[in-house]
């Protein structure tokens, strides 16, 4: 078995410590870091994220492998800075206005990365105006909101009105406990998720598709 | 009838069942060493930090069907509409475990230390839960204590947000309850801070009062249905942690 493939077997089981010592192994195999990162990292997060859909690991693990990942990460990133890591897409995640909740909204923002994608998290109660905001200064792909009152999901159709007014290109993914694909579809929204796996497919598809 | 004040750790540590199922893994999975020693992990974590609070403040049905109108946001028919007039005693509540929890939570997702996270995230809801169902059964006890209530009478609680009562009806709940004497203040979108609080109405009296069927409009929209659970442990044994102990 390859280190890489080593790297990315200790991350499903989410053996932090095993996934920074084999990074660091690989870097001293002169290995490059976007390959470390494309081959061992996300790799074995995909694993993870494909298990976790079909049921076959549940949250705990999921969480376990997101630190594993994260602590490759940590050894990683001096050897990214100068060097330009594909993605698979920039994705402007956060709770919207009124809401604080924001496990859900971490744990897309986890799975997204573990997938590839660049995630620009801009935290909870976050206004209409910061979401286009940075979706237009980073050229985000997409715009992913959380909600988990009714109360407050009226803000994401603010959201999704401000993109259009303002001509952005970004698409816009909205998800959370009370949110239906119902009303995905009434206020317009580009994509509607029902959990964080669920998520990562639904960006995918639509970063693919524009 | 009026209450505030603090409630026992005890009450309000979850077991590690409770902890697992919030965080997704079925009651048929066996969880491996080391996602058994999270949730211990979490727990602890849960213990060394929550402040667990309650209040509560008996109402009188009339006071209630006000309260209850709300805003007029709420759905029509709903199962509360149909319960409370028949209850023994109604009293607002709410319950919390402070916000020294969450603060906890957001720093370990900070640190990438999801795991922990997670554990104490679903910990702390299920505490607040407990807290919940502690403050109901105090609101229980005293009415048997008053002799309000026989040793068949049960309580179960209600809140803003689920099965038809709006959750724009926290502002009444709110004005005529001042949870704020334990630390719980309302946003304008009517979110509780500490995040991690319960608030609604225990409802006191014959089991047989919450007998009705998840077949309501909004029932679709449910994803736990969780209501059969509850209504269904009013006639079972006595629940874990029916004393009630106040630090």
């Amino acid at each position: 078995m390859s280190t890489l493939e080593r790297i990315a077997s200790h991350l499903e089981r989410g053996e932090h410590d095993e996934v920074r010592t084999l990074t660091e192994a690989a870097l001293g195999e002169t290995l490059s870091a976007p390959d470390i990162l494309e081959q061992g990292l996300i790799a074995g997060m995909q694993v993870v994220g494909e298990q976790f859909r079909n049921h076959e690991i549940f949250l705990p693990d999921v969480l376990m492998a997101a630190k594993a990942m994260n602590a490759g990460l940590e050894v990683l990133e001096p050897h990214l800075g100068t060097t330009a890591v594909p993605t698979q897409g920039t994705v402007v995640i956060g709770t919207v206005k009124g809401d604080l909740h924001d496990i859900g909204k971490n744990l897309v923002g986890i799975m997204l990365s573990g997938a590839g994608f660049e995630v620009i998290d801009l935290g909870k109660d976050v206004s209409p105006e910061r979401f286009v905001d940075a979706a237009a200064e980073s050229g985000a792909n997409v715009i992913g909101m959380s909600a988990l009152l009714t109360t407050t999901m009226p803000a994401m159709k603010s959201v999704v009105d401000l993109v259009r007014e303002r001509g952005l290109g970004a698409r816009t993914v909205i998800g959370g406990a009370p949110v239906t694909k119902e009303y995905a579809d009434e206020i317009g929204a580009d994509g509607y998720s029902f959990d964080a796996a669920n998520a990562v497919e639904c960006i995918r598809e639509l970063t693919q598709r524009s | 009838m009026h209450w505030h004040g603090d409630i026992h750790i005890d009450c309000a540590t979850p077991t590690e069942t409770d902890v697992l199922r919030a965080l997704g893994v079925p009651v048929d999975h066996e969880p491996d060493a080391r996602t058994r020693d999270l949730v211990r992990e979490g727990i602890a974590e849960l213990r060394r930090l929550a402040k667990p609070r309650g209040i509560f403040s008996s109402v009188t049905t009339e006071e209630f069907a006000d309260i209850y109108r709300g805003e007029g946001d709420n759905n029509e028919p709903s199962p509360l509409a149909d319960v409370f007039p028949k209850a023994d005693e109604l009293a607002l509540f709410a319950a919390t475990i402070g916000s020294t929890v969450t603060e906890r939570v957001s720093e370990l997702f900070n640190a990438g230390e999801y795991a922990l996270g997670g554990a104490l995230d679903a910990a702390a809801s299920e505490a607040a839960e407990l807290v919940a169902g502690n403050v109901a059964r105090t609101v229980l006890a005293k009415a048997r204590h008053a002799g309000r209530a026989s040793e068949a009478t049960r309580v179960l609680n209600y809140s803003p947000g689920y099965c038809g009562w709006s959750l724009t009806g926290q502002g009444a709940l709110f004005a005529a309850l001042e949870p704020c004497r334990i630390g719980v203040t309302l946003t304008d979108s009517f979110l509780m801070e500490p995040v991690k609080s319960v608030s609604g109405v225990a409802v006191v009296g014959p089991a047989g009062i919450h007998d009705f069927k998840d077949d309501y409009a909004f029932c679709g929209a449910c994803r736990t249905h969780e209501c059969r659970d509850r209504i269904a442990g009013l006639r079972g044994a006595t629940p874990r942690g029916d004393s009630y102990e106040h630090a």
